[in-house]
This record gives structure tokens, sequence and C-alpha cells, in this order.
């Protein structure tokens, strides 16, 4: 009953992770290429919708997967713990 | 069983401290290889220094690569299950991560994306957004859950989840098809690159680049695959990393353009600022519009235009022999009207392309960097145009990613993993890898436009760099120049630039030494081969596995599932060889279609079987049929190759809101998630097994899994 607990916060916040992720990758997909002509002001010298389309955007896709590959392998050790001092006691 | 006990002993043996010594020797092993290659590549241009003839340092790149994977594969042949279909699943995340990197990393990636970005400027990034973004899609949603779930395949995902052989069938039959167009393409391309680089024929070049591929995938399978496209990768990264360095070093004085080349950005749009405003130029496009509008006016004067012009071009011969005109004039007149359409349907056609391709040479300078640019004159058209290509770019987006994230040779990959966090781990360092070329070709299609639009457009024809001769000479289809308006100097809208020139002659351009050229086309044909390694095991394990195994023959030994595996592999190389020698024209831009057809059919099935428990199977089967209808309904009623297969007139088959067939993922995925989503909820809940079985996807890897898994090997 705590491990059924236990197992469903785990996925509920699994769930909150992936969504907020997704929202991210959205955001800088979607959002910002459709206002692509809107954002085109001047960035480190780039024009800013073509810097994030050519680079920008490329490198948050890579942190999303970084932090997504991170926090959830604490998640995981964290439950696996727990789990084993539940079946030590 | 002897040899699955050793892959079960491996596997145990493979606890964290073998794990750890594995990958050390893994390191140590590929650390030798790539300061091997990087001298074998300098012990050539001293080669090249001293005289050593160009074709025979084509002739060593090509043999010295293809019998180094060749060399793998035999090294790592197998006939054990676990080993020929998921490498025996010990693959650390690092190496996997490159793995997944070459798998990826296609001809297209190598040779096309910086070819469409100088085409395309601004709209070309849709496919370096897409084709990475896709990642963050196989990250959350996809790659852990089927790592969790430990089996073979992807059909064996989708029969397990959803029960029933029929869902499993259908998501074969998605699976085999766009793995079959995709590799048909490299093939092609590998064709291309060996006939290239050794000048040989194009017909031989693809069934030496076969044998290079079966080589390694026959006698060992995802093993060898996985092995070898490691070492694939590394040498394609270094391919395209020296020479952009190289050229980044000429143009921005740094070995990273990547970071500097804003200036270069500058400069390009100051030339075509200068150059929209050259009057040759806006002569020369002038011309070519006057061209359109002569064949739109002939358009419309069909059938009594066709005749006239047939008429007139039979007078002007007549007229040339009567008036005893030179051979050379008397001859061009009679190639026109042997080339002249030879009914009035035929000339609609030919005229409607002259049209499109007259028309876009004779619009304005596209500006590089500017999003949905539009070169019409009125404001309200110019924003009609802007919307529409708005709306295309946010579609292929959409159609890139999805597709991404249910390509079956990617998610495959997942498998190979030792447990879900380094498949997690797996899916960054194959970004990590995949965004070293990728942010090196928006800088390569920059440097090289600058470099045309500065040290060759603008000069006279006698006195252009040698390497426009040599290209033009090679293949119309790679460069065409033609003198328009006759005036001895080379204006912009004359040239005509194919994609595939932009990387492939770019150490030409720029004036590198030969091995660079070599060096390229090895690497190119690296991103082929492995992509193409990659695509043939996935269809010939769908064909074993789940056809033969999973519903013919349930009880087949492991050593009959394995050699089934291997002639089944032999058999579709031969058959897609078979095919790319029809040389199907319009293949490599069928690539772009095999995305949107693995979107609408696998994407919602996969992502809905973890994250929505009451996905059943008739949902499924639904939402499948349904993805792959529409998408395959929109695609042959909307893409030109097939209307004029099928006998349409484009008049009547619109594309819908004026998205392209390439994108039609678009329509097809939500209508796919739709269908699912009703149909499940129409029909009876999944069963208590079901259940279970999405439960133990979603929490993570339990010791106690150990036990499980293993026993779910069998």
């Amino acid at each position: 009953m705590v491990g059924d607990l236990r197992q469903r916060r785990y996925w509920i916040q699994t769930r909150h992770l992936t969504v907020a992720l997704l929202l991210l990758w959205f955001v800088i997909s979607f959002v910002l290429s459709y206002f692509a002509r809107s954002l085109n002001f001047s960035f480190f010298g780039w024009p800013f919708s073509y810097y994030m389309a050519s680079q920008g955007s490329l490198l948050i896709y890579l942190l999303i997967a970084f932090v997504y590959a991170r926090w959830q392998r604490a998640r995981d050790i964290a439950f696996r713990n727990a789990e084993a001092n539940d079946n030590q006691h | 069983m002897p040899d699955s006990n050793f892959a079960a002993q491996t596997a145990r043996a493979n606890s964290l401290g073998g794990e750890r010594s594995f990958f050390r020797l893994l390191c140590r092993y590929y650390g030798t290889f790539t300061l091997g290659f990087l001298g074998f590549v300098m012990l050539l241009g001293l080669g090249e220094r001293i005289g050593l003839p160009r074709l025979l340092i084509g002739y060593t790149f090509l043999f010295a690569t293809i019998g180094l994977y060749a060399g793998i594969g035999i090294m790592s042949r197998t006939t054990d299950v676990s080993e020929y279909y998921v490498a025996g699943r010990r693959v650390p995340a690092f190496f996997n991560g490159l793995a997944t990197g070459a798998d990826w990393m296609s001809a297209a990636s190598f040779i096309g994306l910086a070819g469409s970005l100088y085409l395309l400027g601004y709209d070309g990034l849709a496919f370096v957004l897409g084709w990475t973004g896709g990642y963050c899609l196989v990250a959350l949603l996809i790659a852990p859950y089927l790592r969790k779930f430990g089996q073979f395949t992807i059909p064996d995902f989708i029969g397990a989840r959803y029960g029933g052989d029929f869902a499993r069938a259908i998501a074969m039959v998605a699976v085999i098809t766009c793995s079959f167009v995709y590799v048909v393409a490299q093939i092609y391309g590998v064709g291309l690159i060996t006939t290239h680089l050794t000048n040989v024929d194009f017909s031989y070049g693809v069934f030496l680049g076969l044998a290079g591929i079966l080589v390694c995938s026959f006698l060992g399978g995802m093993r060898a695959i996985t092995w070898t496209q490691v070492a694939q990768c590394i040498i394609l990264l270094v391919a395209y990393l020296i020479p952009v360095a190289w050229v980044g070093l000429k143009y921005t004085n740094s070995p990273l353009p990547q970071f500097a080349y804003s200036s270069v950005l500058e400069r390009l749009s100051a030339r075509e600022q200068q150059l929209a405003q050259d009057p040759q130029e806006r002569a020369v496009r002038q011309i070519y519009q006057q061209r359109a509008a002569d064949a739109n006016a002939r358009i419309a004067g069909l059938p009594a235009s066709w005749q006239k012009g047939q008429i007139e071009a039979r007078k002007k011969v007549e007229d040339l022999k009567s008036h005893r005109a030179s051979i050379l004039e008397v001859r061009a007149a009679e190639r026109v009207l042997a080339g002249y359409p030879a009914s009035p349907e035929e000339a609609r056609r030919v005229w409607q392309q002259e049209a499109v391709e007259f028309g876009e040479r004779g619009a304005p300078l596209m500006p590089h960097a500017e999003p949905f640019w539009s070169g019409e004159a009125d404001p309200h058209k110019a924003e009609h145009a802007r919307n529409v290509k708005r709306w295309n770019f946010l579609a292929l987006i959409f159609c890139l990613m999805a597709g991404t994230a249910a390509l079956p040779h990617i998610l495959m990959r997942s498998y190979t993993t030792p447990n879900v966090d380094q498949a997690r781990r797996s899916i960054f360092w194959a970004l990590f890898f995949i965004l070293l070329l990728y942010l090196s070709a928006p800088p390569l299609a920059a440097l090289v436009k600058y470099h045309v639009y500065t040290a060759v457009v603008g000069k006279h024809f006698s006195e252009l760099p040698e390497w426009v001769a040599s290209w033009s000479r090679i293949d119309p289809s790679f460069l065409r120049l033609e003198d328009v308006n006759h005036d001895g100097v080379l204006q912009l809208a004359e040239m005509q630039v194919g994609s595939d020139i932009v990387v492939l002659a770019m150490p030409e351009i720029a004036g590198l030494p030969y091995v660079v050229t070599g060096l390229v086309a090895a690497g190119g044909l690296a991103a082929a081969l492995s992509t193409a390694d990659g695509l043939l095991l996935t269809i010939a394990n769908a064909l074993s596995h789940d056809l033969y195994f999973r519903m013919v023959n349930k009880r087949a030994s492991p050593a009959r599932r394995v050699t089934m595996a291997k002639i089944l592999l032999l058999l579709v190389a031969l058959i897609a060889a078979f095919v790319t020698l029809m040389r199907p024209g319009n293949i490599v831009s069928l690539v772009g279609l095999a995305f949107s057809l693995a979107a609408a059919s696998l994407f919602p099935v996969l992502v809905m079987g973890v994250f929505w428990r009451r996905a059943n199977r008739w949902g499924a089967i639904a939402g499948m049929l349904t993805g792959f209808g529409v998408c395959a309904y929109y695609i042959a009623t909307r893409y030109p190759f097939f209307q004029t297969t099928l006998g349409l007139d484009p008049g009547d088959w619109q594309p819908w809101f004026g998205i392209e067939p390439i994108s039609s993922g678009v329509f097809a995925v939500p209508l796919g998630f739709a269908a699912l989503i009703v149909v499940s909820l129409l029909t009876q809940p999944p069963a208590a097994e079901t259940d279970a079985l999405v439960d133990f996807l979603r929490l993570p890897d339990l010791p106690s899994d150990g036990r499980r898994s293993t026993t779910r090997n069998r």
C-alpha cells in the first residue's frame, strides 16, 4: 500500500516532468518558428530567429534530453532505495 | 540452448563492475581507432604532396573503409538470437549514442542537408529543427519505455501491448514500407558516392556498396552493425568537421565557424542586396520571366498552340536547309523538332514544368536568412505566400519530429542498451553527436554561398574557377550555366546549383587538397552505409521475427530463426538494389514521405500504448490504419510523381490548406490519434494482463526485473 502509493506518485511525477519538458520543446519549435518574421532583431550579431532555428533551439533540445535523463535517474535511484527499505522491514 | 545460457551469463556478469571495464575497453579500442584514422588521412595527404595519383587516393579511401567495416563485421559474427537481434543488450550509453548517430545521419544529412540550406535559406532550417527536435520526443515519450519492455522489434511492442497478430501484422507492414523507401534512397547514395570516388559505373558502385553492407549485417546482425556504426559515426564526423573547420579558418579566421560565422552572414546579405540591384542581374531575371510568360501563353492556347509550334519547328528546319545554313544550326533545329511534345497533353505537362522552372529562375533573389520569404510584388499576394510558407514550415517540422520518433531503425537502438537509465542517456549522446553535424551544416551552407556569390558570380565565363567546368560536365543536375543575356559574364540567375554539389564539391570550391575530397566522400559513404545497414536489418528482422517466428512457425529454434533472418536480409538487400538500379528519379525526395508515413502509422500507437491505459486493440488497429491510409491517400493524390502515374489532373487535386504532400503527416497523425481514442472508447477496455504490462512499463527498473526480462527474452 505504501509501495502502491509510491508507484503512483512516481508515475505522476514522470508525467509532470514529461509535460513540462514537452511544453518547452513546443515553444522553441513551433511558437518561435511561427513568429520568426517578427522576431528578426539582432542577437549578438545574428538575426534572432535564424540563430534560434540553426543553433539555439538545437542546444535547448540537447538540454531537454540531458535534464530528463539526469532527473529520471535520480528518481529511479530514490525509488529503488525506498523499495529496498520496505523489503527489509 | 547453450547460446542463450551464455548470453544470460554475460548479462549477469555485466553487472556494474563488468560494465565499467567493458566501457574502458571500448574507449581504448575506439580511441586508438580514431587516432589511427587521423594518421591514415594525414599519410594520404603527405602522399598527395609527393605526387600520389588522385584515383589511387580515391580507391584507397573506398577500399580501406569498406574493408574496415567488413573486418569489424567478421570479428563480431554471431548466431545467437539475442546477439543477432539486439547486440546482447550490453552496448554502453555513450557508444549506443554513437551508433544511433550513425544510424540516423544518412546520405541525406551528410550530403543533402547543407545543400538544402544553400538552396532554401531559412526555410531549409525546418530540416535542421525537425531532425533534431524529434529526439526530444524519442527521449521523453518512447525510448525509455521500449527499453523497459525489452524485446526485439517494434511490432513486438505493439503485439504485446495490444494483443493479437492483426495489430502486429499492420505494424509490420508499416515498418517495412517506410524502411524500404528509406533504404532505396541510401543505396542510391552509396552508388552515387562510389561512382564519384572511383569513376566506376553506377551499377558496380551499388553492388560494391551492397557488399560492404552485407558482410557486416549478414554475419553479425545487430552486434556487428553496432560496432561498425560506432566506427562509421567517428569517420563521418571527422569527415564533416575537418573540412568545415578548414573552410571556417579561411573565411572567419576561426576553426569553429559554427560560432563565428555571423560576420559572413552579414557580408552575405550585403552582397545579396548588391546583386539584387545589379542591372544585368535584373535583365537576366526579366528574360526568364518572359520565358515563363511565353510558356503560360502557350498552355492557355492549347491545343492550337501545340499545332502551331509543331508547324513552326518543322518550317524552321526546312528553311535552314534551303538557305544552306551551317550544319550546326540545322542539327539544333532538328533536335528541337525531335524533342517537341508528341501530343497536346504531353505539351501541357512539359510547358507547365517550363513555366514553373523559368518562373522560379526569374523570381527576385531570395535573402538567405529571411524567414518565409516571398518574391511577390503585390503585397496582398506576398502576405498569402508567406503564410503558406509559414504553415508548411511548421507542418514539416512536426512531421519530421514525429517521424523521427517513429522510425523503427532508430527505436530499435533503444533495445540494445543494458538498462532504462542507459537508454535515456544514450539518446542524449545520440543527439550530441548529431548536433556536431547539424550545427555545422548551416555555417557550411552560408560560407559556400558567400564564396559562390563573390568569387564565381560576376566573373567572365572564361575566367571561372576550374571546379565549375568539371562539375557541370559530370552531370547537369549538379551545376548548369547558361549565358542567357549573352554578355559573357555569369549572373547569379544564370547558374543552377544542385543540392548535392555543396558538400561534395566543397573541398574543391574552397581549394582544399584532393585528400579532403576523398575524406568527404568516405564520410558520405559511411553515412549512407550505416543507415542502410540499420534499415535492412530492421526490415529483415520484422520479416524473420514478427512474420516467421511470431506468426508462421512459433516453435522455430533460435538457430533456425537467425538463419532465416540472414536469408531474408540477403533477399531484401537484393530487391532494394534492384529497385535502386531502375533509378526511380524521385526516390531521394520520397525519403521525406517515409517520415510522414512512419509518423502517421506508428507514432500514435507507440505513445498511447504507454500513456493511455485505456487504449485497446481495436483502437490501435483503427489508429494505424487511419494514419497510414490518410497519409498514403494524400501522398498518392497530391504528389506530382504519383499524380502523373495515376493520371490525375493536378487542378482537381489541390492540397489541403496549401500543405505540401511531404507533410501529409500533419493531417494523418491527429486523425490517427482521434481514431485510436474514439474506437478504444467504443470497444471493451483491455484485459488485466495489459494493465499489468502498462504498470511494468511505467515504473523504473527494479532488481527483480532482471529475472523477469531474461525469461522474457527466451
